[in-house]
């Protein structure tokens, strides 16, 4: 049932043709000597919501801040291989960290919004970035960003408040805004709902898919039903190896392995 | 038989009640079918040590408060005529002879005849009194053991009661507390009081001459005595203006350099090595002060062709400025530190840069901790003697210039109540009256800080 529900959904995305979007090569990363990831080939289509799903410490997570460099801020991390955003490496030494981190924007597990006012904090990317230059042109960056995330009638005439007073699913909706504001290619979501409740979770889910519109997502989820929801490609991480990546539909009907299909009937994980 | 014998020996009593009301319980219990214990055993061991121990220990302590009233007292009705028609401080004055008598403080001194009768008396009574408080303290200690006993019985709630106990003696700590502060804060006042009476307070307050000489005896010609509260407080200001300007960066970029740059092991060698700075007592800055940095700064004055004494508010502010560095760096290093990871990563994934992650939200998130850091740091300034004293000099020019030597507030305290003085002159009792303003200054910057922190403080979660 699921699985026919993503299917139609895709169908109309299939006009934007199957262009790769995101390119992982041989990715390998590892904490001090410890090997976290095992030669990730992982292709991300442009336009499509691709799910990593996987037990706990499979290596999901870390992938996903491979593909904006986010593992470069942690002690001991290192990588190999490669990973290509359009046709170009982003661990090439040329490749400025912080452009690439405009381009591939970044929604944490826990909403995370800075102690700055609502307004302050969707305006904060776009500022650092130079993207706005006068009052008028923040103010409509903010509505904008604010309006795709959903939540531009909620705190319209609150934009002065702390960005820390709104609920946790309105927080997490605002650093979606935030991420946006700065018009990014990629939008990398980390557990994007697993600190939320079921409505607020839902809200999101629906964003997610009006999102995919504009930009490409890449997104690391607990639950498999989300992935199934709102995923067109799903990947099946365990123990620091792909084990398997195919279209969504495919994967939770028809998987090839063994193990993904153990994880998605709940055998273990 | 002394008190503090008998007090060890009730207290041997209450360890003793300890075990033996933890047996008790335990075997009460076992005398009855399906009875259980209220609390575990060890609280009704607890209840009956303290049955024994706080009754005796409260009134043996009452009476070493009182004994001193009693006994002299007691001694003074009983000396002659004469002694009893003292004014007060000449009775003050023969009391402490008849305890130096009673001591053998006295040296090879022969007392009068009353004297050596009221120190006779004086023995007896304290030995009477000893022999008293030792008994009625026994008989306490073993009808309390007795109580505690007696009432021990499984259905009793013995971990409530004690429990009570343990928030009595802790409202009572907290109590002792604010009474201090309520004490000191009173003696402020009233020995401020009683300036106020000798000196207008308005020329206190305003008066921009601070001269504190006066003549001691009626005949001597000296300073008729100016205390002009003005130029001390200028000469504070000016100091505490100079130590905030070296502290402040300093503090704050070593902070934020060992928190979001250093690598952990430097910031492990260089976190303690830079508290280690608080450690040097103040009088060693002063002498480094007075000896180094104040001839440095004259010499190098002189060599830019300006005037600077060789004590001047600029070696002082400089000096007290590198001692305060260690308050800043460290409190703010630890606020800093606790600005959530999650924040960072935030600001990261927006393609910020670590500076202006760190100026535009790190550092905004931990305002609050490091307005505090730094009102911190400024009360220490403020409240600062030693290095000035030796750096900054005993001249309370009024004067915002920082080449020229000045005074501080903490500074003429000191001054004024070293050596002998008499309590009832207004050269004294000023330092009294700069006490409480210096008091009520560092009390509107705490709430002032308080303020601050209050209306930036952030919830993270």
């Amino acid at each position: 049932m699921l699985a026919t529900d993503t299917q139609t959904a895709a169908a109309p995305h299939a006009a934007h043709g199957k262009r790769v979007k995101m390119k992982a090569t041989e990715v390998e990363v590892y904490y001090s000597e410890k090997r976290a990831l095992n030669k990730i080939n992982l292709d991300v289509r442009e336009h499509e919501v691709t799910a990593l799903i996987g037990p706990s410490g499979c290596g999901k997570s870390t992938f996903l801040r491979t593909m904006n460099r986010m593992n470069d801020v942690i002690d001991g991390c290192r990588m190999a291989g490669k990973i290509l955003l359009d046709q170009q490496d982003i661990y090439d030494p040329n490749i400025d960290v912080v452009q690439l981190r405009a381009r591939v924007g970044m929604v944490f597990q826990k909403p995370n919004p800075f102690p700055k006012s609502i307004y302050d904090n969707v305006a904060y990317g776009p500022r650092i970035h130079g993207l706005v230059r006068s009052r008028e042109e923040t103010d409509a960056v903010v509505q904008k960003s604010l309006e795709r995330a959903g939540l531009w009638k909620e705190v319209k005439d609150r934009l002065h408040e702390g960005g820390t007073s709104l609920s946790g699913g309105q927080q997490q909706r605002l650093c979606i805004a935030r991420a946006i504001a700065v018009d990014p290619e990629v939008i990398l979501m980390d557990e994007p709902c697993s600190a939320l409740d079921p409505i607020a979770t839902a809200k999101i889910e629906e964003l997610i898919d009006e999102l995919r519109t504009n930009y490409t997502i890449v997104i690391v989820t607990h639950s498999m039903q989300q992935a199934a929801r709102v995923s067109q490609r799903t990947a099946f991480f365990h123990l620091g190896d792909l084990v398997e990546v195919g279209d969504t539909a495919q994967i939770f009907t028809n998987p090839n392995d063994e193990r993904t299909q153990g994880y998605i009937t709940g055998r273990f994980g | 038989m002394s008190p503090s014998l008998v007090f060890l020996a009730i207290a041997a009593l209450a360890v003793f009640g300890f075990f033996l009301g933890r047996r008790r319980v335990l075997a009460m219990e076992g005398t009855r079918i399906r009875a259980s214990i209220h609390s575990l055993p060890s609280y009704y061991g607890y209840y009956m040590a303290l049955w024994c121990i706080v009754p005796a220990a409260a009134v043996m302590a009452l009476w070493f408060v009182v004994e001193p009233t009693i006994i002299e007292g007691l001694v003074l009705s009983a000396m002659p005529e004469s002694y009893r028609a003292m004014s007060a401080n000449q009775l003050t004055l023969v009391m402490a002879d008849i305890r130096n008598f009673a001591y053998g403080n006295a040296g090879t001194r022969t007392p009068d005849p009353a004297i050596a009768d009221a120190v006779r008396n004086y023995h007896g009574l304290h030995e009477t009194g000893a022999w008293i408080v030792s008994i009625v303290g026994a008989c306490l200690g073993v009808a309390g053991f007795a109580i505690g006993f007696w009432r021990i019985n499984p259905q009793m709630r013995a971990r409530n009661r004690v429990e009570r106990f343990a928030i009595v003696v802790m409202i009572i700590a907290s109590t002792i507390a604010v009474l201090t502060t309520v004490g000191i804060v009173g003696s402020l006042v009233f020995e401020s009081m009683r300036f106020f009476t000798k000196y207008p307070v308005f020329d206190f307050l305003f008066g921009t001459q601070w001269s504190p000489q006066t003549a001691i005896r009626a005949d001597q010609v000296g300073s008729s005595g100016a205390f002009g509260f003005i130029p001390l407080f200028t000469g504070s200001l000016l100091i505490t203006v100079i130590a905030m300007f070296v502290a402040v960066p300093i503090g704050l970029l070593s902070a934020i350099y060992m928190s979001d740059y250093a690598s952990p092991r430097l910031r492990s060698v260089a976190k303690p090595v830079l508290e280690v700075l608080a450690g040097i007592p103040t009088v060693v800055y002063g002498f480094f002060a007075a000896l180094t940095v104040a001839p440095f700064v004259r010499d190098a004055g002189s060599a830019m062709g300006l005037d600077v004494a060789s004590e001047s508010a600029l070696a002082a502010g400089v000096v007290m400025g590198i001692m305060i560095v260690p308050f800043v760096s460290s409190l703010a290093d630890d606020v800093i530190h606790a600005v959530p990871q999650s924040l960072r990563h935030g600001a990261y994934g927006l393609g910020s840069t670590k500076s202006e992650t760190i100026r535009q939200v790190v550092l905004p998130a931990a305002l609050p901790g490091i307005v505090a850091a730094v009102m911190l740091a400024i009360s220490r300034a403020i409240g600062e003697t030693m290095i000035v004293a030796m750096a900054a000099g005993l001249a309370a020019n009024l004067t915002f210039n920082p080449f020229a030597a000045v005074t501080t507030v903490t500074v003429q305290i000191a001054s004024l109540l070293v050596g002998d003085q008499e309590f009832d002159s207004p050269k004294t009792l000023s330092a009294f009256a700069l006490g409480l303003v210096l008091f009520v200054i560092t009390l509107c910057l705490n709430i002032i800080a308080l303020a601050v922190v209050r209306k930036y403080r952030e919830k993270y979660d």
